[in-house]
């Protein structure tokens, strides 16, 4: 039986600079960052209070994952933020909304009361964007 | 990018803010709260009471905290522990060891040894901590030194 989901998918267009975003700006910790050798990275990382719920910052490269056609197609549809890859959580969204504005993340929609929950939404270094409600 | 969005508690978040941003960049100093909220234009009882309200602790629970943060970081390294301590505004050897085994669990050196111990080991086969699924799309498992 299913207990839990211990591993996410982010893909990036730039692992070296995506640390920066989720780490320094957002607040997560660095959970494992392993290289297996040359653009072989392995790099997640953890919201602080779900030490536990591993988010990989996968990279969009040509290889055994990605044939050539599709890693460009990839990056395109990363880059014109197609992709919102996950629903985050704060304790108090004005509160988080000021900070990490002031940290410079870009937000595309400001805190906003919608009919099902209080919300803003906000990109990262790459384009994926991103919810961010309140928690009840 | 959303134009200038503004709301009524706009200042008040914004002072809390700045009285937050302050300790993450000063922690390893000694902080006096009286003056970061006077700085904030609030009353110490105010400023504790609307700080905890929004940030979930107290100023002092969140210096700690973050004093507390640095100190993990800081352990992984090759800094002896009584820097450490000093480092991130802790005021005496004894009092950092034992708020940090209240808080972890574990004395700093034993924390140190536990993670220099989990980075070697990352270092020396990185892929006990790679999923398998991921390690083989990636096509990981065919390189033989690992």
């Amino acid at each position: 039986m299913i207990t839990k989901i211990n591993h996410v998918s982010i893909f990036v267009l730039n692992q070296d600079s995506a640390p920066d975003f989720y780490v320094n700006k957002l607040g997560f910790k660095v959970h494992t960052d392993v290289t297996m050798g040359p653009g072989k990275r392995w790099l997640t990382v953890c919201p602080p209070e779900q030490p536990d719920l591993e988010i990989t910052l996968m990279a969009i490269d040509e290889g055994m994952m990605f044939k050539k056609e599709a890693a460009e197609t990839m990056r395109t549809l990363v880059q014109q933020g197609t992709f919102g890859f996950a629903v985050f959580e704060c304790n108090d969204l004005l509160a988080t909304y000021e900070e990490l504005k002031a940290k410079g993340v870009e937000f595309t929609k400001p805190p906003t009361k919608e009919f099902y929950a209080f919300e803003a939404l906000f990109k990262d270094d790459s384009g994926n964007w991103f919810s961010l409600g309140e928690k009840k | 990018m959303i134009q200038d969005y503004t709301y009524p508690e706009v200042y008040l978040y914004r002072r809390l803010l700045q009285a937050k941003l302050f300790m993450d960049a000063h922690f390893h100093e000694p902080i006096n709260l009286d003056s970061i909220a006077d700085e904030a234009y609030f009353s110490k009882f105010h400023f504790i009471r609307i700080f905890k309200k929004i940030y979930r602790r107290t100023p002092h629970q969140y210096l700690v905290h973050v004093r507390m943060e640095k100190a993990k970081q800081l352990l992984q390294s090759s800094m002896p522990v009584t820097s450490v301590c000093y480092a991130c505004g802790f005021e005496s050897i004894g009092s950092f060891t034992s708020l940090f085994k209240r808080i972890t669990g574990r004395t700093p050196a034993e924390y140190r040894k536990q993670q220099l111990d989990l980075i070697a080991d990352k270092k020396s086969t990185p892929l006990k901590y790679v999923p398998a699924c991921f390690a083989v799309k990636h096509g990981w498992t065919q390189i033989s030194n690992f």
